[in-house]
């Protein structure tokens, strides 16, 4: 038995050690996997969007046991520990440029994030729990991520959305901090959660200096599992890692054949983007490929170009021919050619060109180049609506937020073909928290639609307020408008105080002025997802599959920054002791008008008369002396003299039981507190 | 002869204070018709307190609407059942300015009743001292006193008082509160016991500072309106007796007086019926509390929402009092304690006041209105207006009155320069916190000084009183 049992277990070493040198097959087979993808797009205002995906499956729990070779362990521990369905963490600087960047795509939908960090997840707990799940998550992940998360922790910062931040919620929570700034102590802890780190791979192209010298920063981390799914045949954990950089290539070399009007877009290579190349795949990834998305009105206006210039009249454009292609070129062949199905406007269909670098080593090196050949102009696919909020009023009393919603040409063009119903309606949804110091008065919500006043019950379809309570939870505001299709305009203000801290509240700077989180702006009537016909369909993209999801499209707003009024922070001493002045003044005097007798007074006064004081006749005799005259003493009956004589004693037995009744109290301290 | 005599001067001063009056009342509805906007009174923090807001109120009005707490969030911090009653006034109906004119005309009504109940104290308090003085057998002093008709000077301060005026224009709800405060006085001064019990209860479930009230309530109630000092009385009747002859007779005069011989047995069955009353209206108005906020919470959210706000000085927007810069600034585990000895303060000075003013229960009433106005959590012009209308009641007393030109250009220069600073500090962001601060304290100093001066005065008069009515006893012994 023993020999069978050992005879079993080193077939089972022998097996594994044959599974380390075939690495892929055995990943397939066990079920963790790591893919490594990075997508770049030409931006209309001479960018490019570089967007790194990154993406590790573990299987169940209780079909695959605890022990993991890709997946990071700390992300595994923290599902398990607070029980996380889903969860999000971004860390973004700088603002998404809806109107040139596009508003439409999955990309801007989901990895266009608020500046600072946002943080939301659903647990997986009961209702009372969901709380304390939340705190220490906070915590874990500021101690995981070096950031200052642990902020979220109190409950004027974090926020229970009902309904309009995802349909599916109740356990969800979310917070945001807006003046969080993101540096590379952020990204390095997200780059220890990669199997390779920034060591191989695609994530080699890191470098620091370079990609923090973009225009926009953002670096997500978003996790679902289903381990807590009843349902057996639920997943495991994904953890999906995005980093998406919008930068801006160095145009050195211009060409002056196109001097006139319209200017060649910068070409730009790998290499001069980030300053690195590729040196390889990391070899624990299952796949690991670069694509270039080229989008609709791009390829659409290329064709203008095209048969401008050329006057081709053929159906089907010559991008085939990869190369050779009169616009732009590539200085490494792509290996496939995506082309998107099914969209739903006519301007043109997407292209995605995907490189695979698995044959690249360090002798030959990846670097990928794009080159434009045509000068093209064109724009991204907005936003039903462009959304952005502002403040309205001045001093700091008092004020408005205003939000402002206006038709892009995208809404212009909406389909009429429900105008025979009714009056066609756009769907937006609003979610806004304002924190606590931002009194919003709720029944100030004022609407107009091209400028024009609007009854709220015509445009409000469904609204829910959970006001702001002082130094205890932010103020959440979920709307959900109905506005026609055809206007150019709309606006929602809502009126506020603002409120007065207490000196400690104040942050360090406070004359800086105090950050409203964004406001989230989604329409729900809108998907966006991008098909794409894939001629290898045994080559399954992650990055790819997420964009053919569909998710409705969500646009941020700007952070509003609110200044405050401040006290004088130097003053607390001064006020505390002017103010208890004050209280002293009333009181006192108050007590001493209550407590003055003219009768009592008058005896005093005659008796002050008949015996005066031993400082009196002093002074007396000293004025006597000064005067040069014989002192005359105060006349004074005999009767009044012998009193005179008996007070002192008094006075002297007085003082005597008052020492001795202190140094009682003296000695009762020392002894019991001593 | 004097009765007559009072008529007369009854009948010449009518006339005027009427055409007065009702050129206050018109001054307002001018004002509030024509300048509905431009004078934006209501955000002034020196009219209008988080406690008597009326864009609070509108926004609780509007969470109860839409089916929420209207404590929920911390917004609004007044009674379920003044919401009930104004708010459906706050409602935007289309235009948004009749709303204003409901509001300003209620508020308007509010002041008018007041100034109304006002003089008919003042008129009482004069008759009654009219009364004891003569039977004091001080006709002299009685007859200067008789030259200044009290209640309509006192009702003409309170309606034209510049603060009044402005307290009205901001829709804040402090005439509603001086109102029921009055009443309870009003009410006690003419012993409808019911009537003072309602007002009293109403006025302190409006905002628990006039609870303190309820000591001159009850003097008034048990022993009558406002006398000189009893021992005096107590002289009197000793003297009386020595002259055996004239006791009689002069006893069956101070019976058909009716001031003097209620003053000396004080009537428990009358404060014994004021507390049923009270405890009576207390729990009508918490059931009627209860009803209006069934659906969202119970009395106890209530009670932290309303009174909790008011002695844990939560908010600390700028405004006229002392607490709210002391509170921004101060060492938060100091807080407490300091919490304790502000509100300590107001319950001191209540009974050594009690002790020395009890034969003048309505000057004490004044006196507590006064403290509780300068020293409570969010003070408000309203108050000091309700304070110095009731300071008319008693000209004639305070005549000798030092400091009160002084008194009057400090009032005047702190009440313009608040508004200044404030601009400075919040608007421009040129001033600082502190200059505020210094004329919200300003301020303070000078409602002190008029309290300590009010009631030292009020006891050098009754010692004058004392000095001019000994020698008539002597005289008679």
């Amino acid at each position: 038995m023993a020999r069978v049992l050992s005879i079993f277990a080193l077939l089972v070493f022998v097996l594994h050690v044959a599974s380390e040198h075939t690495g892929e097959v055995v990943e397939q087979l066990d079920g963790e996997e790591f893919t490594e993808e990075l997508l770049f797009r030409p931006l209309p205002d001479r960018k490019v969007l570089s967007h790194f995906h990154f993406e590790s499956k573990v299987p169940r729990t209780n079909s695959y046991g605890h022990h993991h070779r890709l997946f990071p362990k700390a992300i595994y521990q923290l599902v398990h520990k607070y029980r996380i369905r889903e969860m999000e963490l971004s860390f973004t600087q700088g603002r998404w440029n809806y109107e040139s960047w596009g508003g439409f795509d999955p990309i801007a939908s989901s990895n266009a994030k608020p500046p600072g960090v946002e943080l939301w997840a659903v647990f997986d707990v009961p209702q009372d729990q969901v709380d304390a799940s939340w705190k220490n998550l906070t915590h874990t992940l500021s101690g995981l991520f070096c950031a200052s998360i642990n902020f979220l922790e109190s409950s004027t910062t974090y926020s229970a959305p009902d309904w309009s931040f995802r349909s599916l919620s109740g356990n969800l929570r979310y917070g945001s901090l807006p003046r969080e700034a993101v540096c590379t102590e952020n990204l390095t802890p997200w780059l220890k959660l990669l199997p390779c780190r920034d060591k191989a791979g695609l994530s080699s192209l890191m470098n620091r200096p370079s990609i923090y010298r973009g225009f926009y920063h953002s670096q997500r981390l978003h996790l679902t599992s289903g381990e807590f799914e009843p349902v057996a045949s639920g997943h495991g954990i994904t953890l999906e890692q995005t980093l998406t950089i919008v930068l801006q290539p160095d145009a050195l070399e211009t060409s002056a054949a196109f001097s006139s009007s319209r200017k060649l877009q910068p070409s730009w290579s790998m290499s001069s983007l980030f300053g690195r190349t590729v040196e390889g795949k990391c070899a624990l990834a299952k796949s690991s490929s670069v694509y270039i998305q080229l989008e609709g009105s791009l390829v659409y206006n290329m064709k203008d170009t095209w048969n401008d210039i050329e006057g081709y009249e053929g159906e089907e454009v010559p991008y085939e021919g990869f190369g050779s292609n009169p616009n732009f070129g590539f200085s490494v062949s792509p290996d496939r050619m995506m082309k998107e199905v099914n969209r739903f406007h006519k301007d043109g269909s997407s292209i995605l060109y995907g490189f695979s670098i698995k044959d690249y080593h360090s002798s030959k090196p990846f670097d990928l180049g794009f080159r434009w050949k045509l000068p093209v102009t064109w724009s991204c696919v907005k936003a039903p609506l462009r959304a952005s909020r502002f403040l309205m009023g001045s001093g700091n009393e008092k004020g408005a937020i205003a939000l402002s919603l206006q038709s892009t040409e995208w809404s212009e063009s909406l389909p009429k073909a429900d105008n025979n119903e009714e009056r066609c309606r756009l769907r937006v949804d609003v979610f806004q928290v304002v924190p606590w110091y931002i009194k919003v008065y709720y029944h100030t919500a004022k609407i107009f639609v091209d400028g024009v006043p609007q009854p709220l019950g015509d445009v409000i379809e469904r609204m829910h307020v959970s006001p702001s309570e002082d130094k205890v939870s932010p103020g959440v505001m979920e709307t959900i408008l109905r506005l026609p299709c055809d206007m150019k305009s709309a606006s929602l203000t809502l009126e506020f105080d603002k409120g007065f801290l207490h000196i400690d509240e104040y942050p360090p700077d406070a004359n800086q002025g105090f950050d409203i989180p964004s406001a989230i702006i989604s329409f729900p009537d809108f998907q966006t997802c991008l098909q794409y016909t894939q001629d290898n369909t045994s080559i399954k993209s992650p990055m790819v599959s997420k964009m053919q999801e569909k998710r409705k499209i969500l646009s941020y707003t700007e952070v509003l920054l609110v200044p405050l009024t401040t006290p004088d922070f130097s003053m607390p001493y001064n006020v505390i002791t002017i103010t208890c002045t004050v209280f002293a003044l009333y009181f006192g005097s108050l007590l001493n008008a209550l407590r003055r007798r003219a009768g009592e007074e008058e005896r005093l006064l005659k008796s002050r008369d008949k015996n005066p004081g031993k400082l009196q006749l002093l002074l007396s005799k000293l004025s006597a002396k000064l005067r040069g005259r014989a002192w005359e003493p105060p006349s004074s009956s005999t009767s009044s003299s012998s009193s005179s004589s008996s007070s002192p004693k008094l006075i002297s037995s007085k003082v005597i039981t008052k020492i001795v009744l202190i140094a009682a109290i003296g000695f009762g301290w020392q002894y019991y507190y001593g | 002869m004097a009765k007559s005599s009072q008529k007369s001067t009854k009948k010449k001063q009518q006339p005027w204070f009427w055409t007065s009056a009702v050129a206050s009342i018109i001054t307002r509805l001018v004002l509030i018709i024509y300048f509905p906007n431009t004078l934006n009174f209501s955000s002034r923090p020196e009219v209008s307190t988080p406690l008597t807001s009326i864009r609070r109120l509108a926004e609780g009005y509007w969470l109860k609407q839409s089916s929420m707490s209207p404590y929920a969030g911390s917004m609004y911090h007044g009674s379920p059942l003044l919401l009930s009653i104004l708010g459906p006034l706050t409602v935007d109906r289309g235009e948004g300015q009749p709303s204003h004119l409901l509001f300003g005309l209620a508020f308007v009504i509010a002041d008018f009743i007041t100034a109304m109940l006002i003089r008919s104290i003042g008129q009482l308090l004069q008759i009654t001292n009219s009364q004891s003085l003569k039977s004091l057998g001080a006709g002299r002093l009685s007859k200067i006193s008789e030259n200044f008709p009290s209640g309509d000077v006192a009702a003409l301060v309170y309606l034209w008082n510049p603060l009044t005026i402005i307290t009205c224009l901001g829709y804040s709800t402090s005439p509603i509160e001086n109102l029921m405060i009055v009443l309870s006085l009003y009410g006690a001064c003419m012993r409808l016991v019911p009537l003072a019990a309602f007002g009293w209860v109403i006025a302190s479930h409006l905002s628990l500072y006039p609870v303190i009230l309820v000591i001159p309530l009850v003097f008034l109630i048990g022993s009558g309106l406002d006398t000189p000092p009893r021992k005096l009385f107590v002289q009197q009747t000793y003297g009386d007796d020595q002259d055996e002859l004239s006791s009689d007779t002069h006893r069956e005069h101070k019976g058909t007086t009716n001031g003097t011989s209620n003053l000396i047995n004080f009537s428990w069955r009358r404060v014994v019926l004021f507390f049923l009353w009270a405890s009576a209206c207390a729990f009508y108005v918490l059931v009627l509390c209860s009803i209006s906020l069934k659906e969202f919470s119970g009395l106890g959210e209530m009670f932290k929402r309303t009174y909790g706000f008011i002695l844990s000085v939560e908010d600390l927007s700028p405004n006229i009092g002392l607490l709210w810069y002391f509170f921004a600034e101060v060492f938060d585990f100091f807080r407490d304690f300091f919490l304790i000895v502000f509100h300590i303060n107001i319950l001191f000075m209540v009974l050594p006041l009690a002790i020395r003013l009890h034969h003048r229960p309505c000057f004490l009433a004044f006196v507590y209105i006064a403290i509780s106005s300068v020293l409570k959590s969010y003070p408000s012009v309203g108050d000091s207006a309700l304070y110095l209308g009731l300071l008319g009641l008693f000209v004639n007393a305070l005549a000798d009155m030092q400091f009160s030109f002084f008194l009057f250009s400090g009032y005047l220069g702190t009440l313009l320069l608040s508004p200044v600073m404030h601009n400075l500090w919040i608007w421009r962001g040129t001033g600082n916190a502190n200059f505020y601060f210094a004329t919200a304290m300003a301020y303070a100093c000078f409602q002190i000084i008029l309290v300590v001066e009010s009631v030292s005065s009020m006891l050098n008069h009754d010692r004058a009183l004392k000095q001019a009515t000994t020698p008539v006893a002597k005289k008679v012994q």
